[in-house]
């Protein structure tokens, strides 16, 4: 194996350090005992338990929790709907424009994205509330979950749904049976990457929320701008495990799979070549 | 031939169960089938052989409903196919890439069909493992289909669609993703089971020494239209077309024009001074009308000494093929004109006759050789 060179080493060391250092600065100060954010005063677990007291920060982390969970099933749904779509049809004219569209709000500036809804939503007449954020959070994060999806229709061998109907099966059912279950993985890390852009989101919720509905992130922007408290702090290491878990779950899903089944292929041409 | 008693297609009487009526099939300018009548019968394993690009796959697809014709009919048993869809056709079809379903086991790939025509359970337990006796997959039944080799993947495919008990089968290059020892293996067990079976067979492939194996019948395609429909034997010894003495087996191909008539036998002048071919036509040529003599490299025999048959040809060994159980030697005629002559090797290699740079006699009888006008 070949070893790290010097610059090498350095250049990893730097690249993780502007990463994490700010992170690891939040959640070791999420431990302090002292009351100053930025005087260490010995370890103590003392903010996790007011937070576990404070109703405000609870109901905001319900809010957050409930938006994420519809927003991200109904991104899932309208994504993996599109990529079909949009991998399946073959060629007609605008296809580029369409696919093009589809990846467009990933680069969009969440401003933008969020003040435009604010206009629709005043437009329309609606009331601002989680059923807003819910629209707004499905709108952007729907095009993450059909990139996800579609890289996986991709390689997907359409002859399985053919072979399907050819076994009888309605295109509903070969859907149901055959290319669901196989797409599976995707779609399930479609929806947690999802669920975790939705949980973190702080522009596009604060334009499209009213004063019914307020969710973590916009609970502790606002309560910063009164100054940092430590309760903040383990909030906010709080939602750091949670959307890492979200992540780290999603790839695991679609990785080990793979391994799992090029593991079995080998063991299987083994077992012929003997 | 005389020996094998099936031969449906010779009795006016019998009902085809495919019948293509004038077929077209186009893909906006391209046209994959062109104007095609053709008729399959019961039990019948019929070969569709032909290049890529032939429209054979698309043939295919037209009988398993993913394509339907521009023009003309197609009808199985008598009844028109196209308003049908696939899922409820009495046609069952083997993929080339198998298609087997990775996320069921391989009792569950076979039982899919079943299951979909509401077959109670003990007959669905009942039918699938008759299917996996029949191909020999007893021990694999819980496994996944990434978990067994190619070759059992294989039979697993072929298990599947017959499972329903199909009018018809397709298959589209079965042992395609085959090597060549397990591929020949698997040849003679296709055709075992499709006689056990009792089911039509058409099978697609681009390999010409597995169509003559397997099928009853050969049709060999190119650009959209079938050039000759024949079993492998007539197709092989009375090929219709030069392009399909060409395609099946090797071929020497000499162009001439008819000189005379003598009898049943005609003379091809295709070179100066050489002397002319004497052949057995089975078709009328006129005088001076192109003729394409081909002649397989088996039936042209190698001597020294000047033999006594109707056609002799000197000539000089240019390159020796060894290939084993045969040599193929390339011996060029005065004119230029390389022609394969085959023998069979029943000589160790040490006592062989003749060597490179050797002159040499060709020689062949006056019925060796198919006349074609094309």
């Amino acid at each position: 194996m070949r070893r790290f060179s010097l610059f090498n080493a350095t250049s990893l060391t730097l690249g993780f350090a502007f990463l994490y250092i700010p992170m690891i600065i939040l959640v070791v100060y999420s431990f302090n005992k002292s009351k100053l954010v930025t005087v260490w005063a010995g370890f103590s677990t003392k903010w996790y338990g007011e937070l576990i007291r404070n109703d405000i920060f609870l109901d905001a982390a319900w809010v957050t929790f409930k938006v994420a969970v519809m927003s991200s099933t109904l991104a899932t749904v309208l994504g993996t709907m599109a990529a079909i779509v949009l991998v399946r049809a073959g060629r007609f004219h605008g296809r580029t424009l369409f696919s093009g569209m589809i990846y467009a709000p990933l680069v969009m500036p969440e401003v933008i994205t969020g003040l435009s809804l604010l206009l629709l939503f005043i437009g329309i007449g609606m009331d601002r509330g989680v059923l807003t954020i819910v629209l707004a959070h499905t709108t952007f994060s729907m095009c993450y979950v059909s990139v996800v999806v579609s890289s996986r229709l991709v390689s997907f061998d359409q002859s399985l749904e053919e072979a399907a109907l050819d076994l009888g099966c309605s295109p509903f059912q070969a859907f149901r049976l055959v290319t669901l279950p196989i797409i599976a993985p995707a779609v399930i890390s479609g929806w947690l990457l999802a669920f975790t852009l939705s949980l973190d989101d702080l522009v596009i919720a604060s334009f499209t929320s009213g004063p019914s509905a307020t969710t973590l992130p916009m609970k502790i922007w606002s309560s910063v701008r009164l100054g940092v408290s430590p309760e903040i702090n383990a909030l906010s290491t709080l939602m750091i495990g949670v959307v890492a878990a979200g992540v780290i779950t999603a790839s695991l899903i679609s990785k080990r799979t793979a391994v799992r089944q090029q593991r079995e292929e080998r063991a299987a041409e083994r077992t012929e070549a003997a | 031939m005389a020996l094998d008693a099936f031969a449906p297609w010779e009795d006016p009487k019998a009902e085809p169960v495919i019948h293509f009526q004038n077929v077209t099939k186009r893909f906006g300018e391209f046209t994959a089938i062109d104007d095609l009548t053709i008729d399959i019968y019961e039990k019948e394993f019929f070969a569709l052989l032909g290049p890529s690009g032939c429209g054979k796959t698309t043939l295919m697809r037209m009988l398993a409903g993913f394509e339907t014709p521009t023009e003309g009919t197609i009808l199985l048993q008598g009844q028109n196919i196209a308003p049908i869809p696939p899922n409820k056709r009495a046609v069952n079809m083997m993929f080339q890439s198998y298609a087997l379903f990775p996320h069921l086991s391989i009792w569950e790939n076979i039982a899919f069909g079943l299951k979909r025509d509401g077959m109670s359970k003990p007959d669905i337990n009942d039918r699938v493992d008759e299917m996996l006796r029949l191909t020999r997959l007893e021990q694999f039944a819980r496994r996944k289909p990434h978990q067994i080799s190619g070759g059992q993947r294989q039979r697993v495919a072929l298990a599947r669609s017959l499972a329903k008990h199909p009018k018809l089968l397709l298959l589209d290059e079965p042992l395609g993703a085959l090597d060549k020892k397990l591929r020949q293996e698997t040849q003679f067990e296709l055709m075992d089971i499709q006689e056990k079976t009792d089911t039509t067979f058409v099978i697609v492939t681009h390999d010409q020494e597995e169509a003559m194996t397997v099928a009853s019948r050969v049709a060999v395609m190119d650009h959209g239209k079938i050039i000759q429909v024949s079993t492998p034997d007539a197709i092989y010894e009375t090929p219709n077309s030069t392009y399909v003495a060409d395609f099946i087996g090797d071929v020497n191909l000499i162009e001439g024009k008819a000189a005379a008539k003598d009898g049943d036998k005609l003379h091809i002048a295709w070179a100066e001074g050489q002397p002319e071919i004497i052949g057995t036509p089975a078709t009328e040529f006129s005088n001076g009308q192109t003729v394409h003599f081909a002649i397989r490299p088996e039936k042209v025999s190698i001597s020294a000494e000047k033999p006594e048959t109707a056609n002799a040809l000197k000539g000089k060994i240019m390159d020796i093929a060894y290939l084993g159980n045969i040599s193929t030697y390339h011996v060029e005629l005065p004119g230029g004109q390389i022609i394969k002559a085959q023998t069979a090797n029943n000589r160790r290699l040490s006592r062989r006759t003749f060597t490179w740079e050797d002159d040499v006699w060709l020689s062949f009888t006056d019925t060796a050789g198919v006349l074609l006008e094309r």
